[in-house]
């Protein structure tokens, strides 16, 4: 039985997911830099300080290395901490903490500890804030294993993700894009956990596959509908988890459509987009009709004015005229 | 001793001396397979150091963790860990503490609470702060005891974690093993201000220095600072002063230090001076290095039969513990 729905934010999605879980369990929190009192840089967190007071929802010093640390501490020892980075590019000041810790702990102890962690942070550009708060970087985490990494696109993913991640044994990254908080549409009142594990067709579509995660995937489904006025029907594959990557999924979609079309904001350079060409390529050749093609970001750092921002990201306008040659 | 703790009884000082003398003998016989090639990859020993970990564990409870360093030999076997796992360990077999993924850098043992040794220095900081914030939001007195040499005291994540440990008011038990040299780099030369202590005092934590080939005057220190922690004191720091007689690694040729040096420093052996004292002061009766030594010599011999009888994991294994069994 499903409640009538309601009208929500991704932004309010998130912080109903992490209210959800802080009420579930008393063993979760939530720290970062300005959660509390500021209410989260992206407005995420806004509330919650007053609701669960200071020994849940932790303001932490400007320290990404140290308070990831903790996070991954406190995990160890019974803990189901929310670590929020304010974005991904800070999230690099912790690389070391979530590298060659909360990635390879498990392995290193021969299965004695875990690092039952989750790290949310924003990512992607559209905001005009330039090459140091704008860039798409959860193509390197994907690289890393021992972790998850998560893109929720939709409302309710947004919602859901964050239960799963919690009770997941293992580190979970969530990269939430900033393009989506003030998304908004409607959401089941009694959305709740979803998987985390499966890709998912957004469009079914019999020419060619569109396959792309997080901010972009609001660009291909725009997209796809345009190319469907032109007569040509895509499947949008929503990957949801760049790692582990649903490859039945992908695999599925391209030998129905036999053509692909991949769209990350991650630069094109060893990048997401490569591990899934080359995947499509190692399984798939002999069902494609044409080479696949990638819309990524422009191998530049993010520019500040908007003109070039928006030349240096994948759009709308690129991905049906990269639909098209593929369709050639 | 610099600080004579006559009451301590005859069984306690041979405790100690008896698990120096296990610290030593142990990695002399590590030293000897290292060079019959029965262990490899990168080894340190810390032979010379032996006062600290078995001056600071016993200061510790079953139910305390510890977090370490790569040079933690002696801080596993001190704690608990079976010399026979932790030599298994060190062959790479699957009985070894670690169950051969980590080797002699990354001992751990969840039964002890040996949360591992860290190969990353300064990297077990952040996370011993989040094993002693899991307690203290549990309102658990527990303390965690994280060791680490002085070199850590030049990354970020060193000073991230005295910040957040004092203004989280963390039950935590900072060690440092001053041995004067990063690798191979001496503290004057890499820090600015070489008074260790004093950097956490600035921190406004309750910091002390204390002569780290003392055994006993470690663990009077060591028992301080943990009355203290329990006591809701907040995090303690003590700077011991110590010094490694044999190289950083196995493949170092010492070429930034003088024999003179070493020499001078082997003169303030903790293992001598403490029997030493106790022959002097009546304490040590004949017989008992002996038995000491009789005994360590079985344990070890022991410990070698159970590492070469171990077995090697099977290929078919390799990706085990990545993640957990039920996920991934």
């Amino acid at each position: 039985m499903s409640a009538s729905p309601i009208q929500i934010s991704y932004r309010e999605a998130c912080r109903a997911g992490i209210r959800d879980a802080l009420q579930r369990d008393q063993r979760v929190f939530l720290m970062g830099e300005d959660v509390g009192r500021y209410g989260g840089c992206y407005g995420v967190s806004k509330g919650l300080l007053e609701e669960f007071g200071a020994e849940r929802i932790r303001d932490t010093p400007l320290s990404e290395s140290g308070f990831t640390g903790v996070g991954i501490g406190a995990a160890m020892n019974g803990m189901r901490p929310i670590v929020e980075i304010m974005t991904v590019n800070f999230s690099l000041l912790a690389l070391d903490q979530i590298v060659n810790n909360a990635a390879t702990i498990r392995h290193m102890s021969g299965g004695q500890f875990g690092v039952p962690l989750v790290i949310r942070m924003a990512t992607g550009a559209g905001r005009q804030l330039a090459a140091q708060h704008s860039h798409s970087l959860e193509g390197i985490y994907a690289h890393i294993p021992g972790l998850k990494v998560l893109t929720p696109a939709t409302l309710e993913d947004a919602r859901g993700m964050l239960w799963t991640a919690l009770e997941d044994p293992d580190p979970v990254l969530i990269f939430e894009h900033v393009m989506l908080y003030n998304m908004s549409g409607s959401l089941a009142a009694d959305a709740g956990p979803v998987s985390i594990d499966k890709a998912i067709l957004r469009r079914e579509g019999k020419d060619v596959s569109l396959i792309t995660y997080g901010g972009s995937l609001h660009k291909a489904v725009e997209a796809a509908g345009q190319l469907s006025q032109q007569g040509i029907e895509c499947d949008v594959v929503d990957l949801r988890a760049l790692r582990p990557l649903d490859e039945s999924t992908i695999l599925s979609s391209v030998r129905k459509t036999r053509r692909a079309v991949i769209i990350d904001e991650g630069w094109r350079t060893g990048s997401i987009s490569a591990e899934i060409s080359a995947r499509i390529t190692e399984n798939a050749l002999w069902s494609l009709d044409a080479p696949v093609a990638r819309v990524c970001s422009a191998e530049v750092p993010i520019p500040y004015p908007r003109h070039l921002e928006e030349a240096a990201l994948p759009q709308t306008a690129t991905i049906v005229t990269a639909a098209r040659q593929v369709l050639s | 001793m610099s600080e004579p703790k006559l009451h301590l009884s005859r069984d306690s000082l041979l405790k100690l001396l008896h698990q120096m003398v296990r610290v030593r003998r142990f990695e002399e016989k590590c030293d000897e397979l290292y060079q019959s090639e029965k262990i490899r990859g990168f080894m340190h020993l810390a032979i010379g150091e032996e006062a600290i970990c078995t001056g600071v564990m016993a200061a510790l409870s079953p139910d305390d963790a510890v977090v370490a360093t790569y040079r933690e030999h002696g801080h596993a076997l001190v704690r608990g860990v079976p010399a026979t796992a932790i030599m298994a360990e060190m062959f790479g077999k699957l009985e070894g503490c670690s169950h051969g993924r980590g080797g002699s850098m990354h001992l751990f043992s969840a039964e002890h609470r040996f949360f591992g040794g860290y190969a990353i220095v300064g990297g077990g900081l952040p996370l011993a702060a989040g094993l002693a914030l899991a307690d203290r939001m549990r309102g658990e007195r527990r303390v965690t005891a994280c060791f680490f040499g002085e070199g850590a005291a030049a990354e970020g994540e060193f000073h991230e974690t005295m910040n957040l440990a004092v203004l989280w008011n963390l039950p935590v038990l900072f060690v440092c093993e001053n041995n004067l040299y990063a690798m191979g780099t001496r503290l004057e030369l890499s820090e600015s201000e070489p008074d260790i202590h004093g950097k956490a005092q600035s921190y406004r934590m309750h910091s002390e220095v204390v002569d780290g080939m003392d055994v006993v005057a470690t663990n009077a220190a060591a028992m301080r600072a943990v009355t203290r922690i329990r006591n809701g004191g907040g995090p303690s720091f003590i700077e011991c002063r110590t010094y490694r007689f044999r190289a950083h690694s196995m493949f170092d040729p010492q070429l930034y230090r003088t024999k003179a040096e070493v020499e001078e420093w082997k003169k303030r052996d903790p293992i001598p001076r403490l029997s030493g004292w106790m022959d002097s002061t009546g304490l040590l009766r004949p017989g008992d290095l002996a038995s000491i030594e009789q005994s360590v010599e079985a344990e070890i011999s022991d410990a070698v039969a159970f590492a070469e009888v171990g077995r090697w994991e099977p290929v078919e294994q390799l990706t085990k513990d990545v993640y957990a069994e039920s996920a991934a």
